[in-house]
């Protein structure tokens, strides 16, 4: 088994994911590569040599893959299928993007959003926004696949794989990026944080979420929304926790205002502690929590900030 | 132009799904079944086009058995010009959706493909950048807003980090995320005129496209249970549970 991984990045910053992502490879195969594509991102694949179980460190250092479009992505990643049993990467917008290329382009199937691995070409993953999962066999003698970074541990830093050069350049002609708005915040990452605090339609608007800041930076918190809060405008669409938003899996996560849709549902269930603060007691929500609190939130959460 | 609109049958969004008692999917007897939610942004969007005067034609295609005709008809009283049903009764997985939609693309010739990020059922995120890829077509998936000029599109897109803008040369793929657009609700008149525009029918054997199935599905299990917790009388208990208890706070 040979396995390459896909390194998700800022350019800055090894995203925390990708430790995540290598643990599952790990579970697929001993010999882990993994490919750092983007532009100048030499510091990147140092960071990434030192992820425990990784054999090689590829780096694919060129403009053509600064903003990950994904049809260069994808040609690259195509390119260096060869003599690779599995394709892998985290089921984070980036991979969504690319890796169904990568899986069209050889002809193969893609098993998306792995929640464990039963054996090298054994997987589990959740459908109908987990209200079901499936265990899944493919035949495709390459396997390319998408990991929930939740459902993973991170392996530890302890490692020290090589380095090497990769020298594809792949450019489309098609395709270009023009411009990015990335939401800048002092706070963890959504699906890093060990603690996250979301708001819903119950918190009547934007600014209220001033409540919720106040909680999380005690706790030291990320933030997160429903689908409804980020469509109503209070809040930004990178926020969103659910079926077709962020999956996230914190120690504790707090859900204020938000009635508990399976959609919603779906992105939080696996956190190991649910707290609910709702003023409706029969809100769908409080079935999932562990702590519930009948509460109007415009009290309770001044007070909770007030008693942290 | 031209655009095609693959959509979906798939469960109503509502509906929560239990898993047959043999483990071997879910049990879809007598459930309420939709257009794709995510499809239905992706036809408004079409027809938003159409309705601007970018896009004069604006077909949608389905594949799937007799049934999914419905939502074909959903979509031509959303505005839709007129429907292909690709038929099969077996359940297809994305690859070969997409070899098939790849084989519809060649014949219809759109200068754009607009379909959901992803279906509610299955929940793979696959079809378009797939179908992408085999046709050569650039792609802009997660569509928050599209704005087409000259031959070109540029599509905003939702991102992990927040919001990314590409620019593609026309022919391309764009998916919907859920804030592209608020679909409308059909009328009464335009579910009658629906009626009586085009469907064709066509079976996915014609194709030519190689059919098989890559993947097994070796089981199918309900997720695990989450117990129910208690309620907390106010918020000293609250913090008192998750000190002392949960130790989740310090
Ligand atoms: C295709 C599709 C995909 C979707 N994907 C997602 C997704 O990824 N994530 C997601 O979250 N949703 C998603 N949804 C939407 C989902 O179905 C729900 O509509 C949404 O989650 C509801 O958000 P909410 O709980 O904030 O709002 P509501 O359901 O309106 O609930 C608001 C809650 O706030 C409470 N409340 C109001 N005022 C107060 C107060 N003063 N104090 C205390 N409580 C108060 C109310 O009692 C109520 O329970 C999706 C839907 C579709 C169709």
């Amino acid at each position: 088994m040979s396995i390459l991984v896909y390194a998700e990045h800022d350019t800055e910053n090894l995203k925390p994911e990708t430790a995540k992502v290598v643990k599952a490879a790990t579970q697929m195969g001993d010999d882990v590569h993994l490919l750092v594509a983007g532009e100048n991102c030499q510091s990147i694949a140092e960071q990434a040599a030192k992820l425990a179980g990784v054999a090689k460190v590829l780096v694919a250092d060129n403009a053509a893959y600064g903003h990950q479009l994904a049809e260069n992505t994808a040609d690259l990643l195509v390119e260096m299928a060869g003599g690779y049993t599995h394709i892998v990467a985290g089921a984070t917008t980036t991979g969504k993007n690319f890796m169904p290329r990568v899986a069209a382009l050889l002809d193969v199937a893609q098993i998306s959003d792995i929640i464990g691995v039963e054996s090298d070409d054994t997987f589990i993953r959740p459908i109908y926004a987990g209200n079901a999962i499936a265990t899944v066999q493919t035949a495709d003698k390459v396997k390319v696949v998408t990991v929930r970074a939740a459902s993973f541990d991170a392996v530890d830093e302890s490692g020290s794989a090589d380095i090497e050069a990769v020298d594809v350049v792949k450019t489309s002609e098609r395709s270009s990026f023009v411009t990015e708005s990335l939401t800048e915040s002092e706070r963890p990452e959504l699906t890093a944080a060990d603690i996250v605090i979301s708001g819903g339609r119950g918190m009547q608007n934007g600014e209220n979420f001033s409540l919720l800041e106040g909680i999380a930076d005690k706790l030291g918190a990320a933030i997160g929304a429903s689908r409804a809060a980020v469509d109503a405008g209070f809040v930004a669409n990178d926020m969103q926790v659910g079926q077709t938003g962020k999956i996230v899996a914190p120690q504790l996560y707090i859900a204020v205002g938000i009635s508990g849709a399976i959609q919603h549902l779906a992105g939080m269930k696996d956190s190991k502690v649910i707290v609910a603060i709702n003023k409706d007691e029969e809100a769908p929500i409080f079935q999932v929590a562990d702590y519930g609190l009948v509460a109007d939130l415009f009290e309770a959460l001044p007070e909770l900030e007030s008693k942290l | 132009m031209k655009i095609l609109v693959p959509v979906k049958r798939t469960i109503d969004y509502n509906v929560k799904v239990k898993v047959k008692a043999d483990s071997s999917a879910v049990d879809l007897t007598n459930a309420k079944m939709a257009i794709n939610p995510f499809c239905e942004i992706a036809v408004e969007e079409a027809v938003r086009l159409k309705e601007k005067g970018v896009a004069d034609e604006v077909v949608v295609v389905s594949i799937g058995s007799k049934s999914c005709q419905e939502q074909i008809r959903t979509a031509l009283a959303l505005g839709a010009d007129r429907g292909i049903q690709v038929e099969t009764e077996d359940a297809l997985e994305s690859l070969q959706i997409a070899k098939l939609l790849a084989k519809v693309v060649e014949e219809e010739s759109p200068e754009m493909v607009i379909l959901g990020k992803q279906s509610i059922d299955s929940d793979n995120n696959q079809t378009g950048q797939m179908l992408a890829a085999l046709t050569g077509m650039p792609q802009g998936t997660f569509a928050s807003e599209v704005e087409v000029n000259d031959g070109k599109v540029k599509v905003t897109r939702e991102i992990d980090g927040g919001l990314q803008t590409v620019e593609l040369t026309l022919p391309a793929v764009i998916t919907t995320d859920l804030r592209l657009n608020e679909p409308r609700y059909a009328s009464l008149p335009n579910i009658m005129k629906a009626k009586r525009k085009p469907l064709d029918v066509k079976p996915a054997a014609d194709f030519g496209v190689e059919l098989e199935s890559h993947v097994k599905v070796l089981k199918v299990t309900p997720p695990p249970e989450r117990q129910g917790g208690i309620k907390v009388a106010d918020v000293d208990e609250l913090v008192e549970k998750l000190k002392n208890e949960a130790k989740v706070i310090s």
